[in-house]
């Protein structure tokens, strides 16, 4: 299969750094910790040191990139946000806060995990290196090349064109990558506006608490009920914190197939811009065709300019006719190349055989993610219940 | 000080006053307020007593009863949702319900039918049935005072709305009055001095509850009282009212502060029920466009849909049960502070008078007149009845508060109740499914002619003559035309 044994990979740390950038400016950042153990050793239940360098942030969207100009007909597993969005007001949006830092490492061993498991992706060369060499591995990406083909397909991704057989399939799954896009935002931005308002429900109980406390200083039998009630309600108050920040593992999990779309919808452009690239071939080569027959048999079957000219100043000598033919046989033998090359280019099968593997991906993580948060809402309504029911038995000794 | 009278005391209401003996003074004296009181036409102009009311039959003394009660009270069990039912004074059931709209030319107004139960004799009937509208409620409390200035009316719901903000015939706002009426009917029927006042019996008994008529003569009796000449100023208030006072001021602030936070969660709540709808809807339409997503979407949102009903119920409740009841208390307390500033102009009329009266007998050996004797024995009897409405008021405030908020844990307790039901039914329908389909994905079988191979992780991708290609099953029709 490959040279390389199966590895067990986990990001295991995050750490500040601080360094001059590009442009000579001071700055921090953040590395992380990417550990791996051969698994055969794992296994033979030896407990080897696992072998360790540091990466930042960056380097694994230069790790990304490449991927997605060498696979173009594979759906990425996508990072972590480069920014923390859909933030609801408590949470922090900066990218030093240690909670985004934190989600962000867990995201990026998700990354890795999810990319060394991948049928395909696993046996490239350049992640290998990425998980082994510290030094050396951006020499090795920059030297693929890759950038030049990054350039031109991240032009030619942006651009509109019309393809006139188009695969119904394709669209369809592209068509689905657009509503999947859209669901998880809408998602995510109506989650973050729940959380905010249910954070504001419980935080607001917290009076309670105090006003009970007030109270109780003036009564005599009730008291002692009112001020333990009190105490119930701030606990009410503060449990709301814990919930939400569970709360935030469903939302990266959201987070993750929304950027997956993109990746689909990208596999899916792609092979739309090379059949569109295949369709210009295969004209092009047709009409060279068509012009050899004409100068084969001297029939001109449609109006050309060359045509009109040769009526009007007469026909052209028989050596710059040979000339010509010349030319344009070995223009259309390029040409059957382009086309053969253009209709393995577009990966059909490769490409439709991932897009199976991603949909099942998705329907399971999804589903396990349903019943996720299915579980965080019964465990939270569970504490309801105990804190109200506490506060009851409370108010029944006031 | 003894509880000698004797249980029941206050059924019997046969006894004339001067045999029953006041809690609050020595045990061996009876009260002496004089034959006065008893007489029906309130001839006495000079001083407004205990009771005040001159009725047939005296009153029994308030305390005794209270005392009995308030050991009553303690044996009760904390879930008596009627702190009033199991006294054993109990001969006088009222009950306002059944609102009916009402329009005639002039105007547009709800009333209510009170239902009286009794076996008491002041009554010619067992039954009575009537329809009293706000205004009438509010006469009988206008009278109450009135004729016992020295007693806590219970409070009215509030009697202007404001036309434009809320509807005074919507359903929810007819029901939160009618419930405050109720209260306020029981607590006077349930008062062993007012409860035999005339103008209740009136209220509860007239086919016409005819306000002009005939009781004007109560009144007179109750203006003396009122009408306490300005001037006295009050020396030393005594410690057991400087409590009163305090506690009742700290309480309102409490009261208030309460009622704030309770509209203030019933808004975010609001606002929480606004967002948690929309998120329901999104689960929703994203269920439109997913496959084996679809049923476990619709569940989520369906989950949603079920937490929004019940938030909605609990906020409801809370509206209608909750706030009335704080605001009827506030009301109450205001009240209060009236009585306790009409027990100090009584104490301070009393001091004044005396003072004047020792004076001048020091100038020319003028006795003490009755009046100052008459003064003093009004502002103890004022003392006496504010105690003991006071500790009666106390524990009622209890139970209400007790009731009150065991309720509003009851009313939060149901609702997460309700949602983690419709959350683990959900896990059940989730996780069901995630069988099924495991079991299905493990096998290579022919459906409808399209082949499930499972890939395993490391393997290489398909060469174009791998014989490896998936196709979806179900509506979309995925199914790929490039056959290799």
């Amino acid at each position: 299969m490959d040279d390389r044994a199966a590895m067990e990979i986990c990001v295991a740390e995050a750490e500040k750094r601080s360094g001059k950038n590009a442009v000579s400016m001071q700055e921090t950042f953040t590395v992380y910790l990417i550990e791996t153990r051969p698994m055969d050793a794992v296994a033979e239940g030896h407990n080897p040191a696992p072998d360790c360098l540091w990466r930042r942030y960056s380097e694994f969207e230069l790790l990304r990139n490449y991927l997605i100009v060498t696979y173009p007909y594979i759906v990425v597993p996508p990072l972590p946000e480069k920014r923390a969005e859909f933030v609801w007001h408590k949470l922090s949006a900066d990218n030093m806060d240690p909670d985004f830092v934190e989600r962000r490492r867990v995201g990026l061993e998700n990354f890795l995990l999810r990319v060394a498991s991948h049928p395909v992706l696993c046996n490239d060369k350049i992640l290998c290196y990425f998980l082994t060499e510290e030094h050396g591995w951006k020499e090795a990406v920059y030297e693929t090349g890759f950038q030049a083909k990054a350039d031109s397909r991240l032009r030619a991704l942006s651009a509109t064109f019309r393809v006139r057989n188009p695969d119904k399939c394709f669209m369809e799954m592209k068509h689905y990558s657009d509503e999947l896009q859209s669901h998880t935002s809408q998602l995510l931005r109506a989650r973050a506006r729940v959380a905010d308002r249910l954070y504001g429900v419980f935080k607001v109980h917290g009076n309670y608490g105090r006003v009970f406390s007030e109270w109780s200083a003036i009564e005599k039998e009730m008291g002692d009920g009112l001020q333990s009630a009190g105490h119930h309600m701030d606990a009410y108050a503060a449990s709301i914190d814990d919930i939400l920040e569970e709360e935030e593992h469903y939302a990266d999990q959201l987070k993750e197939y929304l950027f997956y779309a993109e990746a689909l919808r990208a596999v899916c452009r792609k092979h739309e811009l090379t059949q569109f690239e295949l369709e210009m071939a295969s004209q092009d080569l047709i009409s060279k065709k068509q012009q050899r027959e004409e100068l084969a048999t001297g029939i001109v079957r449609t109006f050309s300019f060359k045509g009109m000219t040769n009526k009007l100043f007469g026909q052209e000598a028989p050596e710059q006719r040979e000339a010509r033919l010349k030319l344009l046989e070995d223009l259309i033998a390029e040409g059957e190349e382009t086309v053969k090359e253009k209709t393995i280019e577009r990966h059909v099968e490769k490409a439709w055989v991932d897009i199976q593997r991603f949909k099942e991906q998705k329907d399971k993580d999804l589903r396990e993610a349903l019943i996720n948060y299915a579980v965080m809402q019964i465990s939270m309504c569970k504490k309801g219940i105990q804190v109200w029911s506490n506060a009851k038995e409370c108010f029944l000794k006031m | 000080m003894s509880i000698s009278a004797p249980r029941g005391l206050a059924s019997s209401g046969q006894k004339p006053i001067t045999e029953i003996l006041h809690p609050l003074s020595a045990a061996e004296e009876p009260l002496s307020p004089g034959p006065d009181v008893t007489v029906s036409g309130g001839r006495d102009k000079e001083v407004g007593l205990t009771n005040g009311t001159p009725v047939e039959t005296p009153s029994p003394a308030s305390a005794s009863v209270l005392f009995n009660r308030l050991q009553l009270d303690d044996d009760l069990d904390s879930d008596g949702r009627d702190p009033y039912a199991d006294t054993e004074t109990h001969d006088l059931f009222v009950t306002v319900d059944d609102p009916k709209k009402h329009v005639s030319t002039m105007e547009t107004y709800i009333t209510y039918r009170v239902s009286t139960k009794t076996t008491r004799i002041e009554f010619d009937l067992p039954d009575y049935s009537v329809r009293r509208r706000y205004q009438d409620f509010d006469w009988l409390r206008t009278k109450l005072e009135d004729s016992q200035p020295t007693h806590l009316i219970p409070p009215l719901p509030e009697k202007f709305v404001m036309k434009g903000v809320v509807d005074r015939f919507s359903e929810e706002f007819v029901e939160t009055r009618m419930k405050a009426l109720d209260k306020f009917l029981k607590r006077v029927a349930d008062h062993p001095v007012l409860s035999f006042n005339p103008h209740l019996n009136a209220f509860l008994s007239a086919k016409d509850l005819n306000k002009r008529q005939g009781l004007a003569l109560l009144s007179k009796v109750g203006e003396s009282v009122k009408n306490v000449a300005g001037g006295y100023k009050l020396r030393v208030r005594p410690p057991e009212f400087c409590a009163m006072g305090e506690y009742l001021d700290t309480f309102n602030q409490k009261l208030g502060t309460i009622d704030r936070i309770a509209q203030r969660i019933l808004k975010e709540q609001s606002e929480y029920l606004t967002e948690l709808r929309e998120y329901g809807t999104v689960y929703a339409s994203w269920a439109g466009s997913e496959e084996e997503l679809q049923r476990p979407l619709e569940g989520v949102a369906g989950c949603v849909t079920t937490c929004c009903g019940a938030l909605e119920d609990m906020s409801e409740n809370m509206g209608q049960d909750f706030l009335p009841v704080l605001r009827e208390y506030i009301l109450y307390i205001e009240s209060m502070k009236n009585v306790l500033r009409k027990r100090d102009q009584s104490q301070a009329e009393y001091e004044g008078r005396l003072e004047a009266a020792v004076l001048r007998k020091q100038e020319d050996r003028t006795p003490i007149p009755a009046e100052v004797e008459k003064c003093q024995d009004k502002m103890e009897c004022f003392n006496a009845d504010l105690k003991a409405d006071w500790e009666r008021w106390q524990s009622n405030k209890r139970q209400d508060f007790k009731q009150l908020l065991t309720g509003m844990a009851d009313k939060n307790v149901t609702h997460y109740e309700k949602c983690q039901a419709a959350w683990e039914s959900l896990i059940t329908l989730l996780q069901d499914k995630q069988t099924e389909d495991k079991t299905r994905t493990s096998v290579m079988s022919l459906l409808e002619g399209r082949v499930f191979i499972q890939i395993f992780p490391g393997q290489t991708s398909s060469t174009p003559n791998a014989s490896l290609f998936l196709s979806s099953s179900r509506q979309r029709g995925f199914a790929h035309e490039d056959k290799i």
